[in-house]
């Protein structure tokens, strides 16, 4: 058996700096940008990409980010430290779907993509079709010390793994679950330490929120109940502040779910999806 | 409860493993109860139960009584599945030597997960 995906490397300037960036696609029709969590890489999606119903009408796009999975670091990347910002982040996602020639994509993001998301609708509603946060949080505080995730003296990849392993629901299959903890052993150092500090330092968006305008761009909210970082919790504090943003609490999923139970997260997305394409 | 931890992990290649490295012991406190873990190449070596006089240990992992039956629910509900889940909800405290708590975090975590079956 071989995957319908396609994958390919794409040349592409970012702050006025070669970038060499690897992504994946399947399926035909609306563009569908996905964006994984902080300190993994594009697999994540692999169902998504897989799955036949939504090959159907959508032309699903991974890319991994630059330091993440097949995408390089950019030249000279030995001598500084990785940080992800907003506004890097944001520049990137902008610039990378106008590359690869999106036209008005719909763009899902989990984690640290489901934060950005938010800034997207703030930013660029009119250039997108819809966006779709996945464990989406306005802001979480730092409630343990990510500086061991990159220390000469801890193994980061175990660590990372460690990390991730938990945030998971313990009812999602084994299979899927340590797949996801692998994408997270094979990070390069300092580089989810670097996701989390716009994560969890700089991206704080909970007093810009109020202005997201849900009728410029529709946003969806899908959160796992196993999750504690974003927890359904905290998605909620944010909907709130958002009118027209329309909330789904996955049971039994984690902050994963497009990797850790790809079956379950699918059926939650599907509908949401299909009511995208209808509009 | 915690005095299968042993046979629990022991028994299990999948969790000595990623254990392999650690010879240490740690304190685990469930509620006013203190237990001193004895790590040895991942194995179980010993669990005793406190009150302790002048003991080392590595590092701590402390919570209530409640907390830790939360834990080790099977399965366990959201927000209490995870040792940093413990942490986010302010029930659990990492005290000691938090560089050897963190090599270890996964082995950690299958390891007192382990109680659950």
């Amino acid at each position: 058996m071989i995957e319908p995906i396609t994958g390919r490397y794409a040349h592409i300037s970012l702050e006025g700096r070669p970038h060499r960036i690897y992504y994946e696609e399947a399926g035909q029709g609306i563009p569908l940008l996905c964006l994984h969590t902080a300190g993994s890489d594009g697999r994540q999606w692999r169902a998504l990409l897989n799955d036949p119903h939504i090959r159907e009408h959508w032309k699903v796009v991974a890319f991994d980010m630059p330091w993440h999975g097949k995408s390089s670091p950019p030249e000279g990347w030995q001598r500084e430290d990785y940080r992800l910002t907003t506004e890097r982040y944001t520049t990137m996602i902008m610039t990378i779907a106008r590359e690869l020639g999106l036209e008005r994509p719909v763009v899902m993001g989990c984690s640290i993509g489901g934060r950005i998301v938010l800034n997207l609708a703030l930013k660029h509603a009119r250039e997108l079709r819809a966006l779709i946060g996945l464990q989406s949080a306005a802001y979480v505080e730092r409630y343990y010390d990510a500086s061991w995730l990159d220390h000469a003296e801890v193994h980061g990849g175990r660590a990372c793994g460690g990390l991730a392993y938990g945030l998971m629901s313990p009812l999602s299959p084994d299979e899927h679950r340590w797949e996801t903890v692998w994408h997270y052993m094979q990070g390069g150092p300092g580089v989810f330490s670097g996701d989390l500090h716009f994560y969890q330092v700089e991206g704080d968006i909970r007093d810009r929120i109020g202005a997201i305008d849900t009728k410029l761009c529709p946003l969806y909210m899908l959160t796992g109940e196993y999750d504690y970082s974003a927890s359904p919790r905290d998605t909620a504090a944010a909907a709130a502040r958002i009118p027209g943003a329309k909330v789904t609490i996955m049971k039994g999923l984690g902050h994963f779910p497009m990797s850790e139970h790809p079956e379950a997260f699918l059926g939650y997305l599907r509908p949401v999806l299909d009511e995208i394409r209808r509009r | 409860m915690i005095e299968r931890l042993p046979e629990l992990v022991n028994g299990d290649p999948g969790i000595v493993r990623w254990g392999r490295e650690m010879n240490e012991t740690f304190m685990l406190e469930v509620g006013d109860t203190q237990y001193l873990v004895a790590v040895r190449a991942g194995r179980i070596e010993s669990v005793e139960k406190g009150p302790f006089v002048m003991r080392s240990w590595r590092f701590a992992i402390r919570a209530s009584r409640e907390c830790w039956e939360q834990f080790w629910r099977s399965p366990p509900a959201p927000g209490w599945h995870d040792l940093f889940a413990l942490l986010r909800r302010g029930e659990v405290k990492f005290e000691g030597d938090q560089r050897v708590l963190m090599a270890y975090l996964l082995y950690l975590k299958l390891a007192l997960a382990a109680l659950r079956r």
